[in-house]
């Protein structure tokens, strides 16, 4: 039984085929082999969501899942995300309002936000602070004490819900 | 903080899932991974193979079929959370799943792993007993089904033979009269709770029947409270609390004494639930 | 002057055309972090590099009998596996003592133990390897035989004759003690009418900072120099430190600190790993890569507040406090953390108690002792949290006592704000303060009336909710008083050299380091300020020894209050100095020029004379078409360092509503408010965001946070799902407002801001909690943190 797996992805739009130890995290894959450090790790068992990225459209836990499990799948970052536009009006929102300070949590912050706007959308609603706070429940942040991040994504929820109406 | 080296193989079916399991008696199984790898992370486990389930088709569905809901093994959190057919059938599920850990951890987390793991603290053991489901397991020697309450033996240990995967969860589907309940204090969103409930009844007239509470967090596995169940089939809410006969063990968030107090306060706020609901 | 919360301060001396103060201007820096661009130290990554993995002590304290590092030796990547004996003949130990501190003592500590492991988590030996799985892997094969020593657990019997000494060559376990008696204490209590003593507890805590530690060290045997890439808050203190201990000079040691993520004190301190990391890349010649696991942060990372203070206050019936009396106990680990001890918490409890009154009688006690457990240290608000927890839950206690209400008993006892310089009981010197003036605007914030009346409607129904208050000094832009005049290698100054480029912008190098706080924004508002360009034409480099100026890095809140002063001076003198070049180009008197928006304007009449670019062009193109004789220069060096006071005090005041299920004992935060002081606000958005930030991590104390050790010392919740850190559902909006009393000490006035909201956010849950229990007769709760089941044990439901 193999110890090394090769596996071809899409990773932020590009094909990759790597042959990754079987024991290898997702986070630490994009971060080590393919360079992509935005995804971050703060914790390595599943509690601080600094390594959220989104795997075939939904946010995991890059260090709770495998490397070798994601064969055929498509994995976004923070840079495909930043990349590709998709978050910038939620990335203007974390900056101007200082939502972030030392920015360690915020690609896994802005990753799982943008997945509560994304729902918000579809059920065309704006997401309350409550809501906003539960989604990112699951993501630590040591500096901010949230209310700004908080606010963040409120003005984005409802800009992009103005937007659409 | 990385994992001992194992080998990976992705399985394509139960079949060959559970003959790789009899080759390599310390290999484990890899569903959601919600559980496991922070286990393999932390080095508290090193089982030489990991044997992923995930691209074994057909485990994924949620059904209601012939009186009862059947939810796949590899169906995820999520996918519980946003169904409407265990919103309609399985009320009690739908009410349970926001307490589950996060949103990243419900896209990946799967009800078999739930079930399999067996965490004392977690929610869907306890639903599980509460609406007297059952488990579908099939292993080298096939399938079998395990009613819930055989179904949990011990700290993380089920009736799962080391062979046998489980399949699929079945639970009774809710009827007109059916009444559920759920409650749970954790210091945390997301966080395992401290003690929670869950309870299912039917309605009998102004009282209840066949009332069935599961508490997690206050022992080794899921616990019925069957004193205090048929306390509140009378109607005997304080009868109920006082026949509460928990005797759970101190841990980190709380003492044994604190957790007892607890539960008789989740007990007075699941009663309410169940006595509230009209059909 | 009272400012409302996020609007800016009213215009000052420091408005000038273009400036920035005052203003809530985005930090420059922030793209970066938000696409996932930053570089952390974890992210670096450089040729022929290594990882470390040390493997370390189970037990609290152990005589480590043998090593055997044979069989991982062979395992497969491994360059070395490198025991405490060996790694000492590279690195010499290190002792944590300050002359000021009276007494104190410690032993020496090695980068790796030798001998003898003294807590659980101490490193006992390194394996160096090509990935860090494979030096984790030979770890596993690493045989240690220990023999279990008596662990001192508990800081009540440290002292007993009958418990084992930790370190036999210091006699004992005392590693600090002060006294202080002031006033007559003894006879004010005889004269009060009501006096209340407590037993305050708070709970060791860490600062869990999303980075864990990180560090690359690099020697170049060819260049015989050493780099390394740091996440601290301190690169000068580290600089001096690699080099004293390897016997390098100073010159032969650069450090660079790039992304931090998140230190709040931890990342300020020597930690042994980390020294060991710079030694082993010294013995194996290349690149060596330590980054701490979130489960050996837990067991590694400083500690702090771990203190049991019995406190006592006297009052009179009409709310006069006639005397504050503490006795403060403190294990602090089995070594005072170098170079800033871990004696300074004690002292800063010692310092601080009593803080915001007039109050002249005031005794104090305070013991710090060693025990086999992790070792603590300064952490974000060093001491203030502990300090105004016993002070303001005195202070509320007795005026519950007297049945006074808590905002009138503050009013009765703070120190006027037209009565300074003053001076606290304690001998704190202070500037200028406003606690009346804060209390004023917070009354006024929380419509303070208002909510007593909804208190009292609600408790008719059963429910009860609670308001909590604390005021608080805290200590900013500290002068050498504060490490330097007791021999440790820590610079108060810091220095700022500000340059004109080529092309007409500005660079700015200073000695202070970005930790996310938005210093570097702030050093940019400073410049363009004083200079006079906008803030897109200005750049700062921080973090490098190499490349900035000698400076303190950041902590005790003084990057604002002193790296602004020194940018702010550095810009100033750069503009004259470019006037100059420009008075010379126009044959103009620079004293009727002035800068505004990156152009040489006419000072009068604003007209426009020349571009900076210009200007730029001439000076280091073309200067033989200056006048002969003149040499234009266009880069400048300033430093500033407070003279005047020893510390620049802020101070503040902090409210909290909440709701108390008193069937469940869990608490619930409806709404958090904070009136701070810190002088000139460069940046209103940058503190009210230190604020909420500050308040939350004080959250946290109040309800959530204690590393647990049992009596063996093992550390039993060293993980993220069992040390709870604060997340978003639970915690509350938090609403900032402002009172501006400058500090004469600088052009700017401005103070720091870092560490008013933990200060105070500790005690205020407190206060509001036993608020909204007093009517059900519950015993006061001053035993952080306040869980489920402490609440319901003083409501005598369990
Ligand atoms: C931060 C965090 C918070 C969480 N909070 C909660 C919470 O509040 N409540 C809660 O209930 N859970 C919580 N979880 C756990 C989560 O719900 C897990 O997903 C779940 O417990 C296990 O499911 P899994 O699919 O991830 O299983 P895995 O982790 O893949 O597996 C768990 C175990 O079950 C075995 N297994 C898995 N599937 C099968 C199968 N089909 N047959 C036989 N054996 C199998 C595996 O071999 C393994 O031993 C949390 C997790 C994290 C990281
Ligand atoms: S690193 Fe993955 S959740 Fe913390
Ligand atoms: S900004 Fe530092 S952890 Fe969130």
């Amino acid at each position: 039984m193999s110890m090394d797996i090769d596996i071809t992805l899409t990773v932020n739009g590009e094909r990759v085929t790597e042959r990754v130890e079987a024991r290898k995290t997702l986070v630490d894959f994009v971060r080590d082999d393919l360079g992509l450090t935005g995804s971050h790790v703060g914790c390595e068992h599943g509690v601080c969501g600094a390594c959220t990225m989104r795997v075939d459209g939904v946010i995991v836990r890059g260090c709770l899942m495998l490397a070798a499990q994601c064969d055929g799948a498509t994995v976004e970052t923070i840079e495909g995300l930043s990349d590709s536009g998709e978050v910038a009006d939620l990335q203007a929102a974390f900056e101007q309002r200082n939502a972030l300070q030392c920015g360690y949590c915020t690609p896994g912050m802005l990753t799982a936000a943008q997945e509560l706007l994304q729902q918000a959308q579809a059920r065309n609603a704006v997401p309350s602070r409550d809501e906003i706070r539960e989604h990112i429940s699951g993501n630590y942040c040591r500096c901010t004490g949230y209310h700004a991040i908080v606010d963040a994504v409120e003005s984005v929820a409802k800009a992009r819900a103005g937007a659409k109406s | 903080m990385k994992p001992a080296p194992f080998a990976y193989k992705k399985a394509r079916s139960l079949d060959e899932a559970i003959a790789l399991l009899g080759e390599n008696p310390d290999a484990r199984l890899l569903a959601g991974g919600q559980s496991l790898m922070a286990t393999l992370n932390m080095r508290l486990s090193a089982p030489s193979l990991l044997i992923d389930i995930n691209g074994i088709g057909g485990l994924g569905g949620i059904a209601h079929k012939s009186g009862a809901v059947e939810i796949g093994a590899l169906a995820r959190h999520t996918d519980a959370e946003r169904s409407a057919t265990i919103a309609q059938h399985a009320p009690l599920i739908a009410r349970a799943m926001p307490f589950i850990g996060h949103p990243a951890i419900r896209n990946r987390g799967t009800l078999g792993g739930s079930i399999a793991f067996a965490d004392p603290a977690a929610e869907l053991p306890a639903c599980l007993l509460a609406l007297d489901g059952e488990v579908d397991a099939q292993g080298p020697k096939g399938k079998r089904t395990i009613k819930a309450g055989d179904y949990f033996k011990g700290l993380y240990e089920t009736a799962l033979g080391p062979q046998e995967i489980l399949t699929a969860i079945r639970l009774p589907a809710a009827s007109a009269d059916t009444r559920v309940g759920f409650a749970e204090l954790a210091r945390r969103h997301g966080d395992y709770a401290i003690v929670g409930l869950a309870a299912s009844a039917r309605a009998d007239g102004k009282g209840l029947k066949d009332v069935r509470l599961a508490y997690f967090g206050v022992g080794n596995t899921p616990l019925r409270a069957a004193g205090s169940e048929a306390a509140l089939a009378r109607g005997d809410i304080d009868g109920a609390v006082a026949a509460l006969d928990l005797d759970p063990h101190d841990d980190i968030q709380a003492t044994g004494a604190v957790k007892k107090h607890l539960a008789g306060v989740l007990l007075r706020r699941v009663a309410a639930q169940l006595m509230e609901q009209r059909p | 002057m009272k400012i409302t919360a996020d609007s800016p301060p009213v215009l000052s001396v420091l408005d000038r055309p273009n400036s920035y103060i005052g203003r809530a201007v985005p930090r420059p820096n922030l793209q970066r972090l938000t696409q996932g661009r930053g570089q952390y130290i974890s992210d670096v990554t450089l040729p022929r590099m290594a990882h470390v993995a040390y493997l370390r002590s189970p037990h609290a304290h152990a005589r480590i009998v043998s090593i055997a590092t044979e069989a991982a030796k062979k395992a497969p990547g491994v360059v070395a596996v490198v025991t405490g004996t060996e790694l000492a003949k590279v690195m010499t130990p290190w002792v944590g003592v300050l002359t000021h501190l009276k007494g104190i003592k410690s032993a020496p500590q090695y980068p790796i133990a030798v001998d003898r492991a003294c807590w659980q988590g101490e490193a006992v030996c390194a394996v160096v390897a090509r990935t860090r799985a494979q030096a984790e892997d030979a770890c596993e094969l690493i045989d240690i035989v220990y023999e279990e020593l008596p662990a001192v657990t508990n800081p009540e019997t440290a002292l007993d004759p009958a418990t084992p000494v930790i370190h036999a060559s210091l006699g004992d376990n005392l590693c600090f003690e002060r006294k202080l008696d002031v006033g007559e204490v003894d006879k004010a209590f005889a004269n009060s009418d009501a006096v209340v003593e407590a037993t305050f507890v708070t709970g060791r805590h860490t600062g869990v900072c999303t980075e864990p530690r990180a560090v690359v060290a690099d020697w170049n045997e060819g260049e015989q120099r050493m780099t390394v890439y740091h996440a601290t808050q301190a690169p000068h203190m580290m600089q001096n430190l690699f080099a004293k201990h390897l016997d390098l000079s100073e010159s032969q040691v650069r450090v660079l600190t790039k992304d931090v993520g998140g230190s709040f004190g931890i990342k300020v301190h020597t930690y042994a790993d980390e020294m060991a990391t710079v030694a082993l890349s010294k013995l194996l010649k290349r690149p060596v890569k330590f980054v701490a696991d979130r489960i050996e942060s837990f067991v590694t990372d400083i500690h702090a507040r771990d203190h049991r203070i019995k406190g006592k206050i006297g009052v009179t019936r009409d709310g006069v406090i006639t005397a504050f009396e503490i006795d403060d106990l403190t294990g602090i680990g089995p070594y005072s953390v170098y170079p800033r001890t871990s004696g300074i918490e004690a002292n800063q409890v010692v310092n601080l108690t009593g803080g915001p009154y007039n109050c002249p009688n005031y005794r104090a006690q305070a013991r710090v002792v060693f025990q086999n457990k992790n070792v603590m240290c300064q952490y974000r608000a060093v001491g203030h949290p502990i300090a105004v927890a016993v002070t303001e839950g005195l202070v509320e206690l007795a005026a519950a006592k007297i049945g006074m209400d808590p905002l009138e008993i503050r009013r009765r006892n703070l120190f006027p704000d037209d009565g300074y310089p003053a001076q606290t009981a304690s001998g704190l010197k202070l500037e200028q303060l406003s606690h009346h003036e804060a209390l004023a605007h917070l009354d006024t914030m929380i419509n303070y009336a208002a909510l007593r009346a909804e208190q009292k409607a609600l408790r008719d129904k059963g429910i009860y909710r609670g308001i909590g208050f604390a005021s608080f000094i805290e200590v900013t832009n500290p002068s050498a008083a504060f490490y330097g005049v007791g021999g440790a290698k820590i610079t108060s100054q810091d220095g700022a050299t500000v340059k004109l480029d080529a092309q007409g912008a500005i660079t700015i190098h200073s000695g202070v380091t970005e930790q996310g706080q938005g210093a570097e924004a702030v050093l940019a508002q400073c410049v363009a300020s004083s200079f006079g360009v906008s803030m897109d034409r200005v750049r700062v480099v921080t973090g490098d020894t190499d490349n900035t100026p000698y400076g303190g890095g950041t902590w005790a809140s003084r990057a604002a209050g002193i790296g602004g002063e020194a940018a702010w001076q550095a810009g100033k003198a750069l503009r004259g100095n470019v006037l100059a070049v420009a008075g010379a180009m126009l044959q103009a008197k620079p004293e009727e020029l002035d800068i505004r928006n990156g152009v040489v304007v006419d000072k009068t009449t604003g007209a426009e004379r020349l571009g900076l670019d210009e200007l730029a062009r001439v000076a280091y193109f073309r200067p033989d078409t200056l006048p002969p004789g003149f040499q234009a220069e266009l880069m400048v060096t300033r430093h500033y360092v407070p003279r005047g006071w020893p510390f620049a005090f802020t101070n503040g005041i902090q409210a909290s509503y909440l709701e108390v299920d008193t069937d469940t004992g869990f608490v619930k935060l409806l709404r958090h408010w904070c009136v701070e002081d810190c002088g000139t606000i460069i940046n209103p958005q940058l503190v009210n965001e230190q604020i909420r930030g500050g308040v939350v991590q004080g959250i946290g104390a109040a309800l959530f946070e204690q590393c647990l050790y049992d009596e063996r010392g093992q550390m039993l919740n060293g993980n993220m799902a069992d040390y709870l850190v604060p997340m978003a559902v639970e915690m509350p909006d938090i609403d900032c407002g402002h009172v501006v009393s400058p500090t004469a000490d600088s052009e700017l006035g401005a103070k720091g801001a870092g560490e008013a909201g933990t200060a105070g956010a500790p005690a205020c849950i407190m206060n509001a909690i036993n608020d909204a229990l007093r009517p059900l007769g519950a015993q006061p709760l001053t035993d952080m943190p306040f869980t489920p089941g402490k609440i319901l044990r003083a409501l005598g439901k369990v």
